[in-house]
């Protein structure tokens, strides 16, 4: 262990190495293991080939959310292959006494969504996932990484994974981000200056001012996005507004075991002398609501911007041009001007309540437009519910957006919640990949106000101006 | 896991960067709960029509790149989604090493993983070694132990490999099997960490 000034992430790292004699990469404990259908019946099967058994079924919790309908779940699925994956899902914690959230379940939701509000995430912990978006979890202080299938079943099996420790690297966010610019942008912001690999074999520490003042649900935005930066995590220290969320999550009654938490989860920040391998800072004054234009989230433009010219670089410009052909869209075009057919609020990014209320409030007493087909996904049962009781629902149901039950949805199209080829969407979820919300499909990554404001407009619309 | 010490085959290019991997397996596949079998969807939007009839210019299906076992890309392959179902699809589909000039995190070590092996190289070392001998793409040689592929053409490149990795892909190990046997440290471990998380 190194005596020199650590970082938030060594200070993890380090408490989580289990020492052991051999050479290689560290043996690390994982404190929570979350699963779901899609990247966890092959990890099972292999257990069961080798008569393996789950080592911590306690430390791992589990939902269903990739591949499940977001409509008529009283109904069978209509896809036998969804269902069987499901029903795998069942049988497998069933069998390893493993606590799942079933379809019908008042707590189910994208585990993402779920895994925090339930008060499972705390600062100083290893959480990982066979899902990239685990760097959701970060927002707490937590070392928190997405997993292959291989390492889910090295997690059941050992409760530990090898690792090779990544760099640090810290983006510290000053100045103050100006109105109607969302954690969402500030993220799109990011990626775009620093590239989709820009985090590659690093672990980002976000700080300063502009993280300091974002709610807990905004940093759970910032860092559900690291990954698409090519980070193996985000990660934002625990502070006042981190400690304020979870003691309304964890109702500790006895105030001396509540201060002994927090004064031990105030050792985990980045020591003052701590050296980082990379650093970068922006001034978030200058961020303005971002919109994707391509098919990589590092292809952003700001609402009131022209879209790029094609670059210098021959290879960046081909990947421009094969983005621009797919997109159906030409540089120096404005995005303003560009209708949509299709709009989605949902996902791990941005389908938690305060996003919700975001775009309550640009809806609010108005009407999707004609060209537009508008759904919300809350990311979670519990949050659908919070939104009926706040009359959020009621909001989005009046202007003509279909309200669903919770689960992935149309951020990846694994249900039927999918684009037709062509069709242009703007989404508040965190991949434009060519199809990935269905084949031919045009994604548009932006807020979730600016998802609202262009299914009242029917076009893409400066939420500044709206 | 099968034991990978060297191999020699057919380089196939995709010139491109950031191949994420939903292209390399799209979502729809995801669902089965099987890990063979996958070699048939690699690619599957870029390779075939909707009608399922494969789409003549991409490079899979040219009769010039049958057999190939090489993958050779851009930068920042493999980023994107965690799902291991992509280097489960190349290596069904009969790739040992994908050359690419750098690679996403969790795509690499899912590769590790399965012994399908990610190389990552300078574009320029790239080039040499896939430029063309009598007009056609030359053999490329994999050897393990060196850490280096050699090409028909004569040119040579020698690349990183992780140690634990390299070890493991060499002897055909078991991972899950080597950290049981440390069944005692985890143990020792869980009872220390009893009463909290030590920082």
């Amino acid at each position: 262990m190194s005596k020199s000034a650590r970082t938030l992430y060594d200070k993890i790292w380090d408490a989580h190495v289990v020492p052991t004699t051999g050479n290689g990469p560290s043996l690390v404990y994982i404190d929570l293991h979350l699963i779901h259908e899609v990247t966890s019946p092959q990890a099972f099967e292999g257990l069961r080939l080798q008569n393996r058994k789950v080592r911590r079924p306690d430390l791992t919790f589990g939902t269903v959310d990739h591949a499940i309908p977001t409509i008529g779940r009283n109904l069978p699925f209509n896809d036998p292959i969804a269902a069987k994956q499901v029903e795998t899902l069942r049988e497998n914690t069933a069998r390893n006494s493993i606590e799942f959230h079933d379809l019908d379940s008042a707590k189910q939701g994208i585990i993402h969504v779920i895994a925090p509000e339930s008060g499972r995430i705390l600062p100083g912990m290893t959480i990982v996932c066979g899902d990239s978006h685990t760097s959701t979890h970060g927002a707490f202080g937590a070392l928190a990484f997405g997993i292959g299938t291989s390492e889910v079943e090295h997690v059941l099996a050992t409760q530990t994974l090898r690792l090779s420790k990544s760099s640090n690297y810290r983006i510290k966010l000053v100045g103050r981000l100006p109105r109607h610019v969302s954690p969402k942008d500030m993220a799109l912001g990011i990626i775009n200056r620093i590239g989709t690999a820009g985090g590659t074999g690093h672990v980002i520490e976000y700080a300063g001012e502009a993280v300091e003042s974002l709610s807990m649900e905004g940093r759970m935005t910032l860092c559900n996005l690291s990954i698409e930066a090519g980070a193996r995590a985000g990660m934002i220290a625990p502070d006042s507004v981190t400690f304020e969320y979870l003691r309304e999550k964890l109702r500790i009654s006895n105030e001396r075991d509540w201060e002994r938490m927090v004064e031990r989860w105030m050792t985990l920040a980045t020591e003052p002398d701590a050296v980082f391998e990379r650093e970068s800072v922006f001034d978030v004054a200058g961020f303005a609501p971002m919109i994707t234009w391509g098919t990589s989230p590092s292809m952003s433009v700001s609402v009131s911007d022209p879209l790029p010219e094609l670059p210098d670089d021959s290879a960046v410009a081909a990947s421009y041009e094969k983005a621009y052909r797919y997109m159906g869209l030409e540089p120096g075009q404005k995005l303003g001007d560009i209708a949509v057919d299709r709009v989605f609020i949902g996902s791990c990014t941005n389908g938690r309540i305060e996003d919700l209320r975001a775009a309550a409030e640009v809806v609010k007493g108005k009407c999707v437009a004609g060209n537009v087909s508008a759904m919300v996904v809350p990311g979670s049962m519990p949050v659908k519910r919070m939104a009926e009781e706040e009359g959020l629902a009621e909001i989005f149901i009046d202007a003509g957006f279909e309200w669903r039950d919770a689960g992935c949805s149309m951020c990846l199209g694994m249900n039927e919640d999918i684009l037709s080829p062509g069709e242009r969407c703007a989404s508040t979820s965190n991949r434009n990949f060519e199809g990935r919300q269905g084949r031919g499909g045009r994604t548009h990554l932006v807020s979730p106000q600016m998802a609202a404001a262009a299914a009242i407009a029917g076009k893409f619309v400066d939420i500044r101006e709206f | 896991m099968e034991k990978f010490l060297s191999h020699t085959g057919t380089a196939v290019i995709l010139p491109l960067d950031n191949i994420d991997t939903d292209q390399i397996m799209p979502k729809q596949f995801l669902k089965r709960i099987e890990r063979s079998g996958f070699g048939q969807f690699l690619f599957y939007d870029w390779r075939f029509n909707e009608d399922g009839t494969p789409k003549p210019d991409f490079p899979l299906n040219q009769l010039k790149n049958d057999g190939a076992t090489v993958l050779v890309a851009g930068a920042n392959f493999g980023c994107g989604s965690s799902r291991e179902h992509a280097p489960w699809g190349l290596a069904d589909y009969g790739f040992k090493a994908i050359i690419a000039e750098s690679f996403a995190d969790i795509f690499s070590g899912n590769s590790y993983k399965i012994g399908l092996l990610p190389i990552a190289l300078e574009k320029a070392q790239i080039e040499l070694l896939i430029s063309k001998i009598e007009g056609r793409r030359p053999v490329l040689s994999i050897d393990l132990e060196a850490q280096r592929i050699s090409s028909e053409n004569g040119s040579e490149a020698a690349f990183d490999l992780d140690p634990f990795a390299k070890h493991c892909i060499m002897n055909g190990l078991d991972e899950i099997g080597l950290s049981l046997e440390n069944e005692n440290e985890i143990s020792s471990y869980e009872a220390a960490m009893k009463n909290g998380f030590a920082v």
